[in-house]
């Protein structure tokens, strides 16, 4: 029965959200970028949101799936000493129960500091301000880092032993087995996990409202062309539909909407890549 | 994991040993990162956090006054340090968040644990075939659509059908019933557990071994009794990983919740009955959201932080002690991943 109630569920948000979002959405908010207006007809669209989820996802991903693999590689290839890679594994599982918020308040701690300065900008009086598309990017790497993290170890778990060892028979040495044989051979898994990764930065709020400033457009602070960019604040269409919603300032029930039924068709597309990697399987 | 022990080759050039021996140590001290990390965000929030619990005492966690108020007046207090008003009794704050985390987490896994018994053991095939994307779909619809949808369609339905006019009156001198509830918190929030929930039970379920139930059938119990005594009791490692995620995640949902929730620092009380359900109330995550515009205020940014690290803290607590349930339950069942 519940099973039932879950299809229903499920059934029921993606045709309302697919209602309300074609009846509200049309071309102009999707190239258009958002304007403070006293008229709704004024305000513009979502292109500076759509252009910051990019963004931050293209950044997040970019820190974590290096991160990831190489510590799914060490846990599972290495793994020595023995307590340090179960603290590790504990480790990498808090981090996913870690509340987000926390998360983001503890970057802007980290960014805030001097020593941080030049990933966001600096107030007269030397207040660095400590929100930027870097400050949130690396911290958005945090929450998809257990996922790149768990999908490299399955893969690399579910490998049979005999690759490994044909590998060793050639006379490759540890290094080389996992560059040539290993990550090669677990790249679905690898794929699986970023992707995984991608849709959580994707639909996370709480972080880009404290960490990226939520600003109504993407605000490039200095001079030099795309870092001054990465270096100013900007929102994401998580962060727009939370502004325009009846909770938020802009309150804009039509636009908040729409842009959420654009998230939701991201959120669904990433989901369904993540079904082709996972029925590959781990390749040879 | 059985390759770690995997014999690595010998008679290597010494050359090629040493590269071996620096991937080792650089992977290494990259998971590492992960621990200092960690560790550095607790110690951090906790530093950053301690004017506001040094200031109250145990009080910080008790009741008294009116929170919003308390808040308010840590925001404006005045600008040099000598005079910073830290004063807070945070109890309605924690208050709702065990309150909205308990109920859903509870619900979540009575309704998880029964369909996914129903799912692997009863469900047609054409159903369990349709479920699985179901049920990562809704794993991954983003918390804010949840919220819009909350705040846009659910509130509006209890604000309409449950909430009369006379219950209106009768507390109107101290809360104003909007819809914004613990029933909308906790209904919106179990829809997103569950999704989880489910997903890890049902995966843990089709690893029992058939031999074990049928083993039980063959004894003469029924299929339910097989399931009950013999599966659920093998999969007890899933569930409470189950559990340890979705405390995690209603924990710390602060969007859906600054929506629904109703941002107003009240407790709702138990003794009104059935109104308790309808109250608006806070918990901690969402005041840290709604409060992130004062951060830079040092005292009420200290104050947030102290929620934030509540938060940290407990959630850390919940991920050990799920940690060392499993590995106790293990023993004598089949282990979650």
């Amino acid at each position: 029965m519940t099973g039932i109630f879950l299809c229903l569920v499920a059934f029921a948000i993606t045709v309302y959200m697919a209602v309300k979002g074609l009846q509200f959405i049309n071309l102009d908010m999707l190239t258009t970028s958002p304007t403070p207006a006293v008229d709704q007809s004024e305000t513009g669209g979502f292109l500076d949101p759509m252009i910051g989820t990019l963004i931050l996802t293209v950044l997040g991903t970019a820190i974590a799936a290096p991160a990831g693999v190489g510590i799914a590689v060490w846990l599972t290839e290495y793994g020595r000493p023995a307590w340090l890679a179960r603290m590790v594994e504990a480790g990498t599982e808090m981090i996913v129960g870690a509340p987000s918020i926390a998360l983001a308040i503890f970057g802007l701690l980290i960014f805030q500091t001097s020593l941080m300065a030049p990933f966001s900008f600096t107030a007269e009086g030397g207040a660095v301000f400590g929100r930027s598309f870097f400050a949130a990017g690396a911290i958005m790497s945090l929450v998809a880092l257990p996922f790149v993290v768990g999908g490299t170890r399955e893969a690399l778990n579910s490998i049979p032993k005999h690759l490994r060892e044909a590998s060793y028979a050639l006379g490759k040495d540890k290094a080389s087995t996992i560059r040539r044989v290993l990550i090669p051979a677990a790249r679905p898994g690898i794929a699986t996990g970023t992707t995984l990764g991608m849709a959580q930065i994707v639909g996370e709020t709480a972080v880009v409202v404290v960490l990226l400033g939520a600003s109504l457009q993407l605000a490039p602070e200095g001079a030099i062309p795309a870092l001054d960019v990465l270096r100013g604040t900007g929102s994401t269409l998580t962060s727009y539909v939370y502004v325009n919603s009846p909770a938020g300032e802009g309150n804009a029930p039509d636009k908040a909407y729409a842009a959420a039924f654009v998230l939701l068709m991201i959120a669904i597309t990433l989901n369904l890549l993540v079904n082709l990697f996972g029925r590959k399987g781990p390749s040879r | 994991m059985e390759s770690a022990t995997l014999p690595t080759p010998v008679d290597q050039p010494a050359e090629e040993d040493r590269t071996n021996r620096r991937v080792e140590l650089l992977l290494g001290a990259l998971a590492s990162t992960v621990l200092l990390f960690l560790a550095g965000m607790l110690i951090f929030t906790l530093i950053k956090a301690w004017p506001s619990f040094a200031a109250n005492g145990l009080a910080w966690f008790g009741a008294g006054g009116n929170v919003d108020e308390q808040l308010a007046a840590i925001f404006n207090s005045p600008a040099d340090a000598a005079n910073f008003v830290y004063t807070l009794r945070a109890w309605p704050l924690i208050w709702a968040t065990i309150v909205v985390t308990g109920l859903s987490v509870v619900l979540a896994s009575f309704i998880g644990i029964f369909s996914s018994v129903f799912i692997v053991e009863f469900a047609p095939p054409r159903l369990q075939a349709l479920i699985e994307p179901v049920v990562k779909f809704l794993a991954a619809v983003p918390s804010v659509v949840y919220g819009l949808l909350g705040i846009l369609v659910v509130v509006p339905f209890i604000a309409d059908t449950f909430i009369t006019e006379s219950m209106r009156e009768s507390v109107r001198y101290v809360i104003q019933l909007d819809g914004t509830s613990v029933l909308a918190a906790v209904l919106i929030l179990t829809v997103m557990i569950l999704p989880i929930t489910i997903a890890i039970i049902v995966d843990s379920l089709r690893e029992v071994p058939v031999s074990w139930r049928e083993g039980a059938i063959a004894l003469g119990v029924n299929r339910w009794r097989a399931m009950v005594t013999v599966s659920l009791r093998a999969v007890r490692p899933a569930i409470v990983a189950a559990l340890v995620l979705g405390i995690a995640r209603a924990l710390g949902e602060a969007v859906m919740l600054a929506m629904v929730a109703g941002s107003i620092g009240f407790a709702p009380n138990p003794l009104d009955g059935l109104l308790f359900f309808l109250e608006p109330n806070r918990p901690l995550a969402p005041t840290i959201l709604d409060g992130e515009e004062g951060l830079s205020v040092k005292p009420f940014g200290e104050t947030m932080y102290a929620f934030g690290f509540i938060l940290l803290f407990s959630t850390a607590l919940f991920s050990l002690a799920g940690w060392i349930a499993r590995a106790s339950l293990s023993k004598t069942s089949i282990s979650a991943r």
